[in-house]
């Protein structure tokens, strides 16, 4: 340290308070600048217009907020029912199955939702005459289920495979065969591990219900993002997304907050 | 003592085991006859798991044959769960259900696998709970008790089934020193009571205390065989005199 003796050198203390009080300078400026320069009126207009917000009272919450959680808890029924399938298939000794489940699985993953939307919307009825049964309901809830099985297939998977291998000799040592072990024994303990990541999924999913504007619901079916974004044309200003944004975050904080708890439970369980 | 009859409990003959290209049991003949304890011993890699794993088919043998009171568990028609509820095993990691009671954990596989009635399962829980000594434990879940605790747990799950004999793992072997000796002591009861039991283990103390036979493997063949203080006072080969050298010292 040579340099130290030619040039006196500021202690690491006295220079971190320094950078804290730059970074606080900062932040200071910058909100000075917002509240100074900011057309407040401009933006209370056009995001918290309250004349636009009653207008889309009750509807907003009663169908709009409504569909969302219904699209939501439909979709995810169905895909954790696909996706179990799917997670026993790709673990299957039965090499086919084995195939089958990994080309889904790839196959779902790698495309945008969007795509796996419009095909059960559009692609399927034109194709081969088809209608999903369930209208609206049925076939936004369907296209979403394809898509909510293939990443959930591989979570299942990984949560059986995080159960140790000696419980599963346990269960056979003890005459179970590989079905009653598996449904007694190991899966339950699979479904503790992969609630936390479940629940991201459902959480993941709520906002994937927006991909269903595509396929042009009826005034009954829209969804939040639609439903805001209907009102939009009609009020000219954005106050319907910030109406969608606030009852999006009031379904989704509690959840992801509840991931949290449950992720800081299993960690203290180990 | 082992009883008068002609029917082996455990007859391995002619076992062959392969991990891939490797050889690991290299054409095992081995029995245990009724109410007998055989103790297997042996330096890692021996292949003395491997075998206890075979005779329950936890392991698939590669060729042999393993007949369980006479009957074959490596015929490919043989009713391998059936047989399994015969035999107990108690494992190295005890292997509890986590997710259950110390009671559901001694009942599920009398309900699921036997069919008995909650109630009858539940008092032969009770029974076995009793006999390893944990009563007291029969409500808490198995993450709440020591690891001497969940082997006897374990120890008593597999005697719930009412087996006609036991496998020992290295039921000591990831026990910390001062909990060895409670585990140990059920086992002994066990042996007390004529049951008939194959541990694989390294207390040297237990094998010439409690077992009637003592097998010493190395490098996947059975080097010695025979009455338990004739093998530990008076081995016949290099290898054994070797090994019990080495454990001696510990």
């Amino acid at each position: 340290m040579a340099d130290s003796t030619t040039r006196p050198k500021m202690s690491p203390r006295r220079r971190s308070e320094l950078t804290r009080w730059v970074l606080y300078g900062i932040l200071v400026v910058g909100a000075l600048a917002a509240i100074l320069f900011a057309d407040w009126g401009r933006i209370q207009r056009n995001f918290f217009n309250i004349d636009s917000m009653r207008e889309m009272l009750p509807d907003v919450v009663a169908i709009a907020a409504r569909n969302t959680v219904i699209y939501t808890v439909a979709s995810f029924s169905l895909g954790i029912v696909g996706a179990l399938v799917l997670a026993l298939m790709k673990m299957s000794s039965v090499k086919p199955y084995k195939w089958i489940a990994t080309v889904y699985i790839e196959l779902f993953r790698g495309l945008p939702a969007l795509i796996t939307i419009i095909l059960v919307a559009f692609g399927l009825p034109i194709a081969f005459g088809w209608r999903i049964p369930g209208g609206t309901l049925g076939t936004g809830s369907l296209g979403l289920a394809i898509v909510a099985a293939a990443y959930m297939a591989e979570t299942i998977r990984a949560g059986v495979e995080a159960v140790p291998r000696g419980q599963m000799e346990a269960a056979r040592s003890l005459g179970m065969s590989q079905a009653r072990a598996m449904a007694s024994i190991v899966l339950p303990q699979a479904f503790r591990i992969i609630v936390p990541p479940l629940t991201n999924e459902f959480v993941l999913l709520i906002k994937d219900t927006s991909l269903l504007f595509v396929i042009g619901t009826t005034p009954l079916t829209k969804e939040l993002t639609k439903f805001a974004r209907d009102f939009m044309t009609t009020e000219r200003n954005a106050t319907p997304l910030t109406v969608a944004a606030i009852l999006y975050l009031i379904i989704t904080l509690p959840l992801t907050r509840l991931v949290a708890q449950l992720e800081k439970r299993t960690a203290r369980a180990r | 003592m082992p009883a008068d009859t002609t029917t082996h409990a455990i007859d391995v003959r002619q076992l062959h085991k392969y991990f891939g290209e490797l050889e690991v049991l290299k054409g095992i003949d081995f029995n245990v006859d009724p109410g007998e304890v055989v103790c297997v011993i042996g330096p890692s890699g021996s292949g003395k798991s491997t075998l206890l794993r075979c005779v329950n088919r936890l392991e698939e043998p590669t060729s042999g044959t393993i007949l369980i009171e006479g009957e074959d568990i490596t015929d490919p028609d043989a009713d391998v769960d059936a047989l399994r509820t015969r035999i107990g095993m108690v494992f190295q990691q005890f292997n509890l259900f986590p997710h259950l009671t110390v009671l559901r954990n001694l009942t599920i596989a009398q309900r699921k696998v036997l069919k008995r009635s909650e109630e009858e399962a539940d008092s032969i829980a009770r029974a076995v709970l009793d006999r390893v000594g944990l009563s007291d434990k029969i409500d808490e879940y198995p993450i709440r008790l020591s690891g001497g605790q969940q082997q006897r747990v374990a120890i008593a799950r597999a005697l719930a089934m009412k087996p006609d004999m036991m496998l020992f793992d290295e039921p000591t072997s990831a026990l910390d020193p001062e909990l060895v000796g409670e585990v140990l002591d059920v086992m002994r009861g066990l042996a007390d009571d004529g049951m008939t039991m194959m541990v694989v283990t390294h207390e040297m103390g237990f094998a010439a205390d409690v077992a009637d036979r003592l097998v010493f493997m190395a490098d996947g063949v059975v080097v010695e065989d025979g009455p338990a203080r004739e093998v530990i006072t008076n081995p016949t080969t290099d290898r054994a005199r070797q090994f019990l050298r080495m454990v001696g010292e510990t």
